[in-house]
Formats: structure tokens, sequence, C-alpha cells
């Protein structure tokens, strides 16, 4: 049945007003990537001079440290789920949520126990929705996360990996985030935050000079290593972030566009009903006429 | 003149501070050290306080640090520390009322890691602060 053309203008009016909310949403996710491309790079020279230090003092002793020796027999794994806060971003955290599922599988079936640590609503929902308990949850700065809400994160990691698994601490901790690859593909993926591995690049930054450590190198690494572990905890949540504004952006994109071919239909229905209510009254005037004179014919 | 050496100062999130300077005089976890150009490769550790850069044109930065290293390589030096600060960009009333807070939490049997790391912050930013305003 053809609707009114009343309803027809209604939904059109709706459908407009949807996709200018979409549009908006689009730009603002366009502008905050922007940002958060800023916020990566400003952080980078603080990388870099983690890096370089860390490997200073890897030339310099045998790396005996709890942060850096792997257990044989992992028994119990930290899991740190990085979600969206809100949704709206197309499939960006279920996507996340689905390769941790599979990942606590596997963890599962190779007879380890894991801790689900998760940050944004979104994954904080799942969870309590299926009344599995969480080990920590952050939520309210998954878009734009600074060092500080960084900081607690990687601490509360930290203090799980430092306690014994006898108080329920865990001897390994992996991370389930979205790398952001470009604007247009970001990619789930699963790393392991500690034990640590320290990958020795030659940098511009050459080993070669002979570096003294104060009070020792031992010292410089037991604070360097946890600097370490929460700046990569950051750098996490800042891709995750990243991509979260991409397939936010993505997402509004679609349905922006999803909206115009919906207006455009819409109004051409709007169309063929005015013409076919106009077409009506026409001949129903005509009509009407034509019976009128009908009738006058008849009388003369 | 002194000679003069290149001198970054990086927080977490940002780089906050980046020329030349003459000296700078950290406090490690052993004690002050004055660097001058051509120290010899060093990393120390950096306790809670403040660092001071003494610039080639003759200014004197102060710089708030909560921890953190100072690492002078052959051609440059850096003080990283993850929440480095500027005491050009403190205020002292404010780093003191910080304090304060920390303190208050810490009165009450607050004895977290993160309340001490805070506490930490707000004793390098009051130090740092009130060095600067001494110029």
């Amino acid at each position: 049945m053809v609707a009114s053309l009343r309803e027809l203008r209604e939904r059109n009016r709706s459908v407009s007003a949807t996709q200018k909310i979409t549009r908006a949403m689009e730009l603002v996710a366009a502008s905050r990537i922007a940002k958060a491309q800023q916020a990566a790079e400003a952080s980078l020279p603080y990388t870099q001079e983690l890096n370089h230090a860390v490997q200073a003092v890897v030339g310099h002793t045998d790396l005996r440290h709890p942060l850096l020796t792997e257990t044989d027999q992992p028994r119990r794994s930290a899991v740190l789920i990085l979600t969206s806060d809100r949704g709206l971003a197309g499939a960006y955290s279920s996507n996340v949520l689905r390769l941790a599922e599979r990942l606590c599988q596997t963890l599962t079936d190779e007879g380890r126990e894991y801790l689900p640590y998760v940050c944004g609503r979104k994954g904080i929902t799942y969870y309590e929705f299926r009344r599995r308990p969480l080990a920590g949850s952050w939520d309210g700065f998954s878009d734009k996360p600074t060092y500080t809400q960084s900081d607690q994160v990687a601490s509360a990691l930290l203090d799980a990996f430092r306690k014994p698994y006898e108080d329920g601490g865990v001897d390994e901790i992996q991370v389930v985030y979205t790398r952001f690859v470009s604007m247009l593909s970001q990619e789930t993926r699963v790393r392991r935050i500690l034990p640590l591995e320290v990958i020795e690049d030659d940098g511009p930054h050459h080993a070669d000079s002979m570096y003294e450590f104060e009070p020792s190198a031992e010292a410089v690494l037991d604070a360097l290593l946890p600097l370490y572990v929460r700046n990569r905890v950051h750098f996490y949540l800042m891709q995750a972030a990243a991509s979260e504004l991409a397939s936010k952006e993505k997402a509004m994109k679609s349905a922006t566009d999803n909206a115009q071919q919906l207006i455009e239909d819409l109004t051409r229905l709007t169309n063929q009903a005015r013409q076919a209510k106009i077409t009506q009254e026409i001949t129903e005037i005509v009509g009407g006429a034509a019976a009128l004179s009908g009738a006058k014919t008849k009388m003369e | 003149m002194a000679a003069s050496f290149q001198v970054d100062v990086v927080a977490a999130d940002r780089m906050v501070w980046t020329g030349q300077a003459v000296e700078i005089i950290a406090v490690t976890t052993d004690g002050e050290v004055g660097i001058l150009a051509g120290h010899i490769p060093l990393i120390a550790t950096l306790a809670p306080g403040s660092a001071e850069i003494m610039t080639d044109d003759g200014r004197r930065e102060v710089v708030a640090v909560e921890g953190g290293f100072l690492s002078v390589g052959v051609d440059r030096t850096a003080i990283i520390s993850p929440y480095a600060q500027l005491a050009s960009e403190l205020s002292v009333d404010q780093a003191q009322k910080d304090l304060r807070e920390v303190q208050a939490a810490m009165d009450d049997g607050d004895n977290s890691i993160e309340t001490l790391r805070r506490y930490h912050r707000a004793t390098a930013q009051v130090k740092a602060a009130t060095r600067n305003n001494h110029d």
C-alpha cells in the first residue's frame, strides 16, 4: 500500500535529522583522529629515550629481572581487553571481544586460568551481562587516554604480575587491542605485555658508548622496566583509541550515505504520491464537470 | 663561555623542554650531580625533586621530576620523567594545595602505591615551584 503523503514527508524529515547527526559525528571523529595522531607523535620522544636507555642497560647486565624471566609453565594469565566506551563504531568492540573470547578459550584449553581486565564500557557490560567476574575495569577514556589513566591500568597489571601465584598473581599478561594500520584498516591483535621481550635493534643511538650507571645497572633496570611497561600500555591504549575513532568515522560515514539513499528514495515516493493525488483530483473535477454537463443536456 | 650541549626534557606525553644548556644540576637517588658538556655517558635514576638547567643564554629552567632518569649520551642529554613539568608552568599555591590533599589522604591511612606516587609528584612540584620563585 502506498503510504500517505503526510507520512512520507514525516519520514523524510526524520531521516534528514538523523543524517545531520551522523554527519556531525563523522566529522567529530575525523577531527579527533587528527588529535589522537598528534598525541601519539608527542609521546614518541619519551618512547625513544626509554628504548635507548633499556638497550644501554641490557648491554651491561645479564638481564636477570623478574619482569623479564619467563616461566616454563604459565599457570594464570591476565588478559587486558581494550574496547570502546560507546557504540556507533561499527564492529569495533565486538571484534575485540570475539578475539578475546578466542584467546581465553585457548588459555582454558591449555589448562590455564585467566583474569580479564577490561577497558571501555562496551566490554564491561559484555562481561557483566554474562555475570563473569572482572579482575579490573576502567572506563571513560577509551577515545582519548592520557598517560595518567594508562598509568593506573598499568599499575594494576604490574601489581598482579608481582604477586605470587598463590596470592592470585599472574605469570603472564596479554593484551587484546586494535592496531591502527591506517584510516581504512585496523586490525585486532593479541600481544604479550609481560614478561617483557626486549627488542634489540640498532637504532640511531648505538650502544657502543660505555655507560655508567647510578646507583647500579641493576637498580637502573629495576626503575626502568616498570616505566617501559607503563609506556607500552599507554601505547596500546592510544592505538586502540585511534582505531576506535577510525571505526566510528567509517560507521558514521556509511550511516550518512545510507541516510542519503533513503532520503532520495523517500523524496521519489513523496513526489509520486503527490502526483497521484493531483491526478486524482483532476480526474475527479473533470469527472464531476462531465457528469454535470451530461445532466444539463438531459434536462434540455 | 662554557661549552653547551643539547638537552631534552621528556615527559610521557610530550616534549617538555628542549634547548642548549651549559649545566644541569639534578638530584639522583645517590645525591646531587652536576652535568657539564663532555660528561661521560651516564644513566642515573632521579629522586623526586627538581632539576635545574642553566641554558646557554644565561637563564635557569627548573623542572619538577617525580622520579625517572637522567640519561647523558655522547651527543645529547635527556631528563626522562613521565610527569616532568617546568616549574614556570606550576604555581606554588596549587602545588602546595595538592601536597596537602595527598598528605591528608595518607594521614587517613591510605598507603597505596598510587598515593605514594602522587605524594612524590606533589613534593617534587612544590620543591620546583618554590625554587623557581627564589630567582
